[in-house]
């Protein structure tokens, strides 16, 4: 089906999973200035927690049972990862070149693939991921499955509860100060280290969220699953503006539904009929950021720059 | 009786550059000390290290009567050592409430901190009327005072001013010192750093002249205000 509501839909999914992921990006640059490239990975072993947690369970248990403890599982192994890789990974480098981190990161990145790959079971090719026993559901001309329905409850949840965090808690609160100013946070009494690792375990946590998405809507994970998602993740994040949670929501939206829509309607511009369809929906998303980059660097609700002087 | 802060010795390098070579001075409770200085003296390297922001190479900071030279930053203020440093460095994006509550961060006396936050309205007036403005809307002048502010919230033992007047109007800098003074007759313990000499040693009990990392010259307030070299270098007379 491929009615524009449908493609809505869709993009609407695809959008809200970018933009919990992209939390991940936007929240460790706000506060560190660092480009966590494995966060794409923290993703993908989120999914792969999830589906030990229901291996695990006796056969037969009912979704409704399994889908809270996979979450569970899921986000234990995420938000481990992530602030393991804070801790031994990018602390020891917070003052070296900015390249030192970047390099780790991709490290990391390829260690993370080759570890669940090699280590986990039966995980070199994709693995089936439970499904929830409901739906589809036919609300008119929209086709919404019931991995769909997960998401977009789950994603405005989650923004909310953050924006909510940041907003009016005391944590909330020192995670602004570092993100503005770390020295002067440090001379309020924040102890940054620990602000870092809490935004590197807020991000573990959503990368979860979105990686039980992905296995709902798609069936599987693999090995591979955060190297795009986590690429449109990243871009979402930029194109919203990195650094603020708002615009990695919204940035993660306006790709996913802009991808959507060029996948179904490009084609059907006189001329450009090649580039329709699945296999160019990446090359629409990497345009967008390209045209957002030329057009507002800062990103849709980037922050000026002069402003974290 | 022993002093409140105890700095022996104290050397502090940029990587191969020694900008601090072995300073020692103390300052009593109840005491304003001033250290002044050129440009590049180092007076801001040992306000940093003493709130835990830059690490020394060597000697022994005793604060309160406890070393606090390994101590990290956040757990320095915690003792009663606040810091407000040079430039200001409110937090931009956040209302001027929210950073004096941020100066409050440590405290859980939330009736104590409401009151505090009055007093600082009442200290400066002109941060009460705007305080749920951005505070990087403030003028120059009055980010200094939501600085000053925001370092008295956490009802600090010492308190430590970076060139409290830098960068100021004539007027708002005697806003600013008079403020010091009456901070001064209030009882609290100020180390304050200036680039005007004049001022800073007409009000302190105690002054060290520092010149490319060391205490050249020390004495009362008005001793070094009347001292001949200190004269010449710093007060523009010749
Ligand atoms: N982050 C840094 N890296 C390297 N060198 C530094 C750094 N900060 C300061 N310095 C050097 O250390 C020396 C002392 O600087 P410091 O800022 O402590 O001086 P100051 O007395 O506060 O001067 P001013 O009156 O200009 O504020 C200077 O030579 C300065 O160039
Ligand atoms: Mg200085």
């Amino acid at each position: 089906m491929n009615t524009l509501p449908q493609q809505l839909a869709n993009g609407l999914f695809l959008g809200s999973m970018y933009g919990l992921i992209a939390i991940g990006y936007t929240m460790v640059y706000g506060i560190v200035q660092l480009i966590n490239f494995a966060h794409g990975e923290i993703f993908m072993t989120g999914g792969f927690g999830a589906l030990t947690v229901y291996l695990a369970l006796p056969s037969g248990t009912s979704m409704w049972v399994a889908l809270p403890l996979m979450l569970i599982g899921g986000t234990l192994v995420a938000v481990l990862i992530a602030t393991g890789a804070e801790r031994f990974a990018y602390r020891p480098l917070r003052n070296a070149p900015r390249l030192a981190p970047l390099i780790t990161a991709i490290g990391l990145s390829l260690a993370l693939q080759e570890a669940v790959r090699n280590w986990y079971p039966q995980a070199t090719s994709a693995r089936v991921f439970p499904q929830i026993n409901a739906g589809p559901w036919n609300i008119g001309s929209v086709n919404i499955s019931s991995g769909d329905v997960f998401v977009i409850i789950a994603a405005p949840i989650c923004m909310a509860a953050l924006a909510s965090f940041v907003r009016a808690t005391r944590t909330g609160r020192a995670m602004q100060a570092t993100a503005q100013d770390p020295d002067t946070a440090q001379l309020m009494g924040i102890d940054t280290n620990r602000v870092i690792v809490i935004a590197f375990a807020i991000g573990g946590l959503f990368a979860a969220v979105a990686s039980l998405a992905y296995g709902l809507r798609y069936g599987q994970v693999k090995y591979d699953m955060g190297f795009q998602a986590g690429l449109k993740a990243f871009t979402a994040a930029v194109l919203g503006g990195i650094g603020n949670i708002y615009g990695a929501m919204l940035g993660g939206l306006v790709l996913g539904v802009a991808e959507a829509l060029a996948t179904a309607y490009i084609a059907n511009i006189p001329g450009m009929g090649q580039f329709g369809g699945q296999g160019w929906a990446s090359v629409w998303a990497f345009i967008l950021l390209i045209l957002v980059l030329l057009l507002r660097p800062q990103g849709l609700l980037g922050e000026r720059v002069a402003d974290r002087a | 009786m022993t002093a409140l802060l105890e700095v022996e010795d104290l050397r502090v390098s940029y990587g191969k550059i020694e900008a601090v070579k072995g300073i020692s001075f103390t300052v009593e409770a109840g005491q304003v000390v001033t250290l002044i200085g050129t440009n590049g003296a180092g007076k801001t390297t040992t306000l940093r290290t003493l709130s835990g922001l830059l690490r020394p190479t060597h000697g022994r900071v005793v604060f309160d009567g406890q070393p606090i030279e390994k101590v990290p930053a956040h757990k320095i203020v915690a003792l009663g050592l606040a810091h407000s440093p040079e430039g200001r460095h409110i937090f931009p994006r956040l209302t001027i409430e929210e950073n004096l509550k941020l100066g409050a961060y440590l405290r859980k006396d939330a009736d104590g901190i409401a009151k505090d936050i009055q007093r600082a309205y009442d200290l400066f007036p002109i941060l009460g009327e705007r305080r749920k403005q951005a505070a990087g809307t403030l003028s120059g002048g009055e980010q200094q005072m939501l600085a000053m502010g925001r370092a008295l919230m956490s009802q600090p033992k010492l308190l430590m001013l970076d060139e409290p007047s830098m960068g100021l109007s004539p007027i708002m800098m005697q806003k600013i010192m008079q403020t010091i003074v009456e901070l001064k007759a209030s009882g609290t313990t100020i180390l304050l750093v200036e680039q005007n000499a004049q001022a800073a040693l007409s009000l302190a009990d105690q002054g060290h002249v520092m010149e490319i990392g060391n205490i050249v010259l020390s004495g009362t307030g008005r001793d070094l205000l009347h001292d001949e070299s200190v004269r010449k270098a710093y007060l523009g007379e010749d």
